[in-house]
This record gives structure tokens, sequence and C-alpha cells, in this order.
């Protein structure tokens, strides 16, 4: 495994999931894909679409970073090293696209939370996590919006 | 086409059975079914083993070597949740496609303690408590929000569920629990994921259910006194919708079983006399009342408030005890609450007997998301 470049520790961050783009620049962005035919929005690349069956349609699309809180979870007990409490949420973007994170810089407790709500993406290092060959990455988050 | 009927059905008390095999627990329970039929495994022409820990480890062929290795077909199913009732629905197709008279379901698992779940596995950095939660309380409890977003359903709500069907297993001894929960003890009880609380979640336990199922020239030469009618067995796949590849969409699924369930056995919510449902969290039990028809959109709260889902309620729903305090060994649920509905309809079910019952609704969920329901009719 001497040569294998891909398993060592690369310069920049890397991203948490293959649809966040950008992550070792200024202006990392999360990347939809968007069917031609129907018109959903998936997250992450695939070739054909699971509500229409089109094929080949698929077009990328820059997610926006503002968006509604959908539903949600505080979360109390977790695995063994994850830190709790934390809001686990839902959040539908504008203008398309529906994903799950923790939302941050706010009070894990019911009263502070109303469905609805505007949040924004933001880009950050990812809690100090690293992979097995040290490479650190760079996580998306909600954060309430003013 | 033939009707097909369950003959022999039994289940083992839930519990934790560490010093067991899996076929052992398994095998426990197809006999208690093969007893209950007055049948032996040699009458047996299939088996339809489900069982989700050990998938590829062919457990239905060890259980056989643990009661009667006959050369019988055996097929193995695994559909996370739903594996019990998969595999019950596919003992019930082979004798509706005439391909057998009498056949074998058994569920079993065996579980570990603990969370289950987990959000995104691979390469990379763990993604639990970063990208939000994969832990299924916090799934469900996600889902059970959608409710309260919808409806304004409370935690209070949620934590109903929880008391009655503690309170429903009191009357079950084949129950992991017979404790009694009052609501404050549910609401102050450790909060796992917000809105459910510890004792809002289903009980990991270890068990086995099995059934006998027969073609109707079958059951009538066996006699029809203690039979009980399959009249819609139903498997479905969770269509897409806007949010479920991020959320699973526990509804849509359901939906499109029960649609066809009721249709297949030419019945409605109406007719239903007890209902076995999925509550594999209390937030989950208040979304499939609706689900199922029970009654309408936005009065699952209410029904939870006025008691109707209760034992001596319109209709009772997990008079077992549900996964919450009956237990929830995975791939057995799905036949262990196919048990309790045959043992309503005759008459069997001592003091959680729903008086009168003739029709009686089993639902599971598999996340991922696959959902089983099955209609079962009083014969004699």
């Amino acid at each position: 495994m001497a040569n294998d470049t891909d398993e060592t520790a690369v310069d920049g961050p890397l991203p948490v999931v293959p649809f966040l783009k950008g992550a070792d620049g200024q202006d990392p962005y999360l990347e939809g894909h968007e069917c031609g035919g129907c018109g959903a929005i998936f997250l992450g690349e695939r070739t054909t679409c699971s509500n229409c069956g089109a094929r080949d349609q698929m077009v990328a699309k820059r997610l926006s970073n503002h968006g509604k809180l959908y539903s949600y979870s505080i979360v109390f007990r977790s695995f063994p090293g994850i830190e709790v409490p934390y809001i686990s949420a839902i959040v539908d973007l504008e203008g398309g696209g529906t994903l799950k994170g923790n939302l941050i810089d706010i009070e894990p407790d019911p009263a502070n939370l109303s469905f609805d709500m505007p949040v924004e993406v933001v880009f950050a290092d990812a809690l100090g996590r690293k992979d097995r060959d040290g490479n650190s990455y760079v996580s998306y988050f909600f954060k309430p919006a003013a | 086409m033939s009707d097909v009927y369950v003959v022999g059905v039994d289940m083992i008390k839930f519990g934790r059975f560490p010093d067991r095999t899996v076929p052992q627990i398994g095998a426990e329970s197809a006999l208690l079914a093969l007893d209950d039929a007055g049948l032996k495994i040699q009458d047996m022409q299939a088996l339809y083993c489900g069982n989700l820990g050990q998938a590829n480890a062919m457990v239905g062929q060890r259980i056989l070597q643990e009661i009667g290795q006959t050369g019988v077909a055996v097929v193995n199913c695994a559909n996370a949740c739903a594996t019990g009732a998969t595999a019950f629905r596919e003992a019930w197709m082979s004798i509706k496609a005439g391909v057998y008279d009498c056949v074998l379901a058994v569920g079993v698992e065996q579980m570990g303690k603990g969370l289950l779940g987990g959000a995104g596995g691979g390469a990379g950095i763990p993604k639990e408590g970063l990208l939000g939660s994969g832990t299924m309380p916090a799934v469900f409890a996600e889902a059970g929000m959608e409710h309260a977003r919808h409806y304004g359903t409370t935690f209070e709500q949620f934590a109903k569920v929880s008391v009655k069907n503690h309170h429903h297993s009191t009357l079950n001894p084949k129950a992991m629990y017979q404790i009694e929960t009052p609501l404050e003890t549910v609401m102050n009880a450790e909060m796992i994921s917000y809105p459910n609380t510890k004792l809002m979640c289903s009980v990991n336990v270890d068990g086995s259910a099995a059934a006998v199922l027969v073609s109707e020239k079958k059951a009538k030469e066996l006699g029809m006194q203690r039979a009980v009618r399959i009249k819609a067995s139903v498997l479905a796949s969770d269509p897409f919708t806007d949010r479920d590849l991020v959320m699973p969409d526990v509804n849509a699924v359901t939906r499109i079983a029960a649609k066809q369930a009721y249709e297949m056995a030419g019945l409605g919510a109406d007719d239903v006399d007890l209902v076995e449902l999925h509550d594999c969290f209390a937030t989950a039990e208040i979304l499939h009342y609706e689900n199922l028809g029970l009654c309408a959109d936005g009065e699952a709260g209410r029904m939870i408030d006025d008691g109707e889902v209760a034992l001596g309620g319109r209709v009772p729903v997990n008079v077992s005890g549900g996964l919450l305090s009956k237990g929830h060994p995975l791939g057995a649920t799905g036949i262990a609450n196919i048990y309790e509905v045959c043992t309503h309809l005759r008459g069997e079910a001592g003091g959680r007997q729903v008086e009168g019952a003739r029709i009686g609704m089993t639902h599971v969920i598999g996340l991922g998301s696959a959902c089983g329901i099955h209609i079962l009719e009083k014969v004699a």
C-alpha cells in the first residue's frame, strides 16, 4: 500500500459527504442533482431518478444556504464518545432539497425551537473528527438565521 | 385460489437468553406452533424463516437441525423490522399459489442491548452527532415531531401511548415486562431523543414466534374450530416522497399497504376490532392511527386522549403491550403480532381479551422501508 496515495493524508480538509463541494476552498457549498424529467432533487450524484425513472437527465444544482426547520429531535443519548445533547434537524432548503444535520448556536430546548424557523447553512471543521490517516474534514451545520 | 388459514400459532415469552443460540430460540416457538396445530414437523412442506441478525447464516435450516431435518424447502428472509411479516407472507403466498398445503413460518431474533441505527457509515469519519442523528429513537422522534408540526401533537400525548401499552402488558404473561408506568413516570424517565424518553422506546429482547399456515382443504381436514382466516396479506416499499431519502417516510408506505389490505379483505377500518401496530417508539404509534385509517388525519392525539385505543375502547391497539413493553425481537415481531391477534379471535386472550373480536389487523414497519400488513378473521 506504500504507493496508494488515496489512503494517506492530503493537504486540505476533505468534505464530510461527497455532495459538499469546495471543501478546501473559500466557497464551500452543497450540491444537489435535479431530475430534468420531474424536478425531484437528490443529494449526491446519480443517473436515474427514483421518482419518475428518467435516466441520464440529472443536472447538478447548487443548493441554497437558506432554509427552514421542518422537523427535529433533541438527542440526549447517542453512541459512546458522541457529545450530547444536540439537535438533529431536518431542514428544507429554499429552492428545493432537504437535508439532516446538527442545528448549532442555539440551546437544545424545545422551547427555543419552532417549526419553519429560518436557518442558515454554515460550513466548519467537523468537530475535530479526523480519519485514520489524520485527515480533517469540513462539515455543514445549521444555525438560526438572523 | 384457496383461502389460507392459520391453524397453529404461538410465541415464547420474550426475554433475554444470552446462553441460547438463535436456532434454539426459534425452534422453541416452532414446536409450540406445531403443538398448537396438532401437527408434526413431518407435516410441514416448507419453512419460511425470518431473522435479521444472522441473515447470512441459514437460520431456517439450523432450526430444522434442532427439530427435524425433513429435506423441505427453506427460505430465509430479512426485511428489517418487517422480517417476520415477510416470512409469514412468503408462507401465505406459497399456499395461495397452490404449491403447498401446509407450511411453517418462524420469526426469531437475539438482540443485544443499546441503541440501534447510526447516521452514515462508510468511509471517512463518523457522522453520528455531526450530521444529526441516525439512531432509531431520533429518527422516530423526528417522524413524531412532523406530526406535531402538522397537528400540534404534544409530548404528553406521545407519552400516553407508552402508559397504555405498558398497562396492557400487565395482562400479558408473555410480555417482557408487566409493570405499570404512570404518565409522570414515562415523562420523567431518561430523555433519549426528545420527545421519546426511555420508556417510550421499544425494548430490545430475544424472542421467537411461529405459525402453521394451511390451505382451505387442509384446514377442513384438521377442523375449523380454532382456525383463523387470512383475509389480506400485503407488503409495500417506500414510494418516492420529497424527504424520504433523508427522513424515512413511514407514513406513505403504511398508507399504501393499508389501502391494499382493506381492498384485498373487502373490509374497512371500521370493521377492525383490534390492531397490533408497530409501536417501535411511542411517537410512531400515534402516526399509524391515521395511516391505518383508524381515525381521520389530525385525530390521533384526540384518540389517545379519549382512550379509544385502550383495551375496552373503540379499537384497542397493542393490547399485547406492544413493542414498547412486550418487547421487539426484530425478526420475531411480525409473527408475534399475528399470534396476539389470533389469540383474541380465538377468544383465548384471558384478562386482555378484546370481547367479541372477529377481525384483527397486524402492522409492521421495517425502516428503509417495508410495511407488512395482515388482516385476520375469526372463522368459527
